[in-house]
């Protein structure tokens, strides 16, 4: 828990600099969140797999390539192989603790591009509105308009199948959403009062967009990415299992399902294992989402 | 009489939207006098706030010429040295999620001015905040503190010129007083020339030496702050709104 001290210096009503204010406010929402335990189990998945990611090579039991083929096809439980082992007697737990790395890789990368793009356009968009939102948002309409997963089967098919180009598939289709959501805030800040008055000051519009409109936009963005990583990993997992993701042997979650599906029958645990494994990370971002939302909802934080 | 510091002659601002056109302001004229504090009143509507809006770039001028010092208008950053603006709603004119420092802090870097923690501290004192507000966000301050906040940073620049959209409409009785206080020690410490918008006459009596009562976007009598006093008006327009703040007062 956090001593009394920092508590007091944390809940100041006169903080003393710019970050302790900053720190103040988080810590604030963090006492929010804190309140919804769906939320905080949400977090707990999230921060597990980061941390089986960050430390895979140290806790997986096995290589997660190494073929045994003496040992195929063992059950859950077996002795040294905790969740069976697969068609090649690879062993399931390690290429699991393995796998987070590579969802984990296609979470984060998705998570820092395409938000900030589709923040970038949605901004622009409803700051000037005119021609420019105009042409802007019938681009993203379009992108909108196809299913997500066929657009990026289509961007994967002319790319070339892997990870990396799974990831740029993904940022492509993943952004308009975001543009989306940011231009309706800013539809609605671009005629405040604060905003009248910093164009008085004489500010460019550069720094109005940038500095002054898109921090207002930011909370409904972070929002809505956690609550989209959930489908980003099912995107990813499905072009694994479609063979255009990560490519074999590598241990990616998607492509461990579509290889069990043909053993699904007499072999169940190495479809399974996986797909427990999508099922739950994606759960914990969807939670952690729903806890966001209630933390950094705009019309919350004035209170 | 001086020379006029801002001279309005004959403005006309139209609203059009797709054919449905909304004349906001007919035909007015005024001038104020450089030192002058100088009052428009009238009912919501009447178009007063418009020709603030319309002085600032804001509101589409279709006939009629607004003059600073006898020049046009000057736009950017030029404009932003010479007038500023404060806002009728403190709740709305300050940046929910910017601190008063970077509040206050803003106009200066916009502007490449230096030594903004010796400006930023001086802008508090100046509007009677104390130096542990200075980095609280606006929902941690009152009405009236916000207000002090806003009239702070509309002299971070130090204008020659401020506007003053309805300044404490938006506050508790009590708290006015301290505001339009404020304005008067500023207004004398500071030789500024006020372009003060009200719908109370009340308010306007007790800041400003001239005023023009407009109606429906035209203006209905240019009033001295005497002849105001005296109950020495010819309009009956104007006898309403004496009779309305009167009451409201009362």
């Amino acid at each position: 828990m956090i001593p009394a001290a920092a508590r007091a210096w944390l809940l100041s009503e006169e903080p003393a600099s710019p970050l302790q204010a900053r720190l103040g406010v988080a810590y604030l929402g963090w006492l929010r969140f804190l309140r919804n335990p769906l939320a905080v189990a949400g977090l707990i998945i999230v921060l597990a797999l980061v941390a089986v990611a960050a430390l895979a090579p140290w806790i997986a039991p096995h290589d997660p390539l190494a073929q045994d083929l003496a040992n195929r096809l063992r059950p859950p439980l077996s002795p040294g192989h905790l969740l069976g082992t697969d068609e090649f007697g690879r062993d399931i737990l390690s290429r699991l603790i393995h796998g987070a790395r590579v969802t984990l890789q296609i979470v984060a990368l998705v998570a820092l591009t395409a938000p900030l793009f589709g923040l970038l356009v949605g901004t622009v968009s409803g700051y000037f509105g005119g021609w420019t939102d105009t042409v802007l948002m019938r681009l993203t309409d379009i992108f909108l308009a196809f299913p997500r997963l066929i657009l990026a089967l289509a961007f994967v098919a002319a790319l070339g199948p892997g990870v990396e180009n799974a990831i740029l598939a993904i940022a492509l289709t993943a952004w308009p959403p975001y543009a989306r959501v940011a231009r309706a805030e800013t539809l609605t800040v671009r005629s405040a009062d604060y905003i009248a008055a910093i164009r008085l000051a004489g500010a460019g519009h550069g720094r109005i967009v940038l500095r002054h409109v898109a921090p207002m936009c930011v909370s409904s963005v972070i929002i809505r990415v956690t609550l989209d990583m959930a489908g980003v990993i099912l995107t990813a997992a499905g072009l694994g299992f479609l063979g255009l993701g990560a490519q074999p042997p590598l241990p990616e979650w998607g492509l461990m399902v579509s290889s069990g599906r043909k053993f699904l029958f007499d072999n169940w645990w190495i479809a399974t294992m996986p797909g427990l494994a999508i099922f739950i990370v994606s759960l914990g971002f969807n939670l952690l989402g729903d806890g966001l939302r209630d933390v950094l909802d705009p019309r919350g934080a004035g209170r | 009489m001086a020379a006029p510091r801002v001279e309005i002659s004959d403005l006309h601002v139209t609203f059009g939207q797709r054919g449905r056109r909304v004349r906001a302001v007919r035909g007015v004229s005024f001038s104020v006098a450089a030192g002058e504090s100088y009052g428009l009143v009238g009912e919501s509507g009447s178009g007063k706030s418009t020709i603030l809006r319309a002085i600032c770039g804001m509101a589409p001028v279709s006939a009629g010429s607004i003059r600073i010092d006898g020049r046009p208008v000057p736009r950017g950053r030029a404009f932003a040295r010479l007038v500023q603006m404060v806002f009728q709603d403190p709740y709305a004119s300050l940046h929910p999620r910017h601190t008063v420092d970077r509040v206050l802090s803003e106009p200066l870097a916009i502007h490449g001015i230096g030594d903004r923690d010796r400006r930023v501290l001086a802008a508090l004192a100046a509007v009677g905040l104390p130096r542990s507000f200075r980095f609280r966000f606006p929902h941690q301050l009152s009405g009236g503190q916000r207000q002090r906040v806003a009239i702070a940073r509309a002299l971070m620049l130090e204008p020659e010129i401020l506007l003053l959209d309805e300044p404490t409409s938006a506050l508790d009785a009590s708290v006015q007083a301290e505001v339009l206080n404020l304005l008067q020690e500023l207004r004398a410490e500071r030789g500024l020339t006020y372009l003060m918008v009200s719908h109370d006459l009340a308010v306007i009596d007790h800041m400003c030496d001239r005023l023009t009562v407009m109606e429906n976007g035209a203006v209905v009598e240019e009033l001295r702050r005497e002849q105001l006093a005296a109950g020495d008006f010819r309009a009956p327009y104007t006898r309403r709104l004496f009779e309305a703040s009167l009451e409201a007062g009362g």
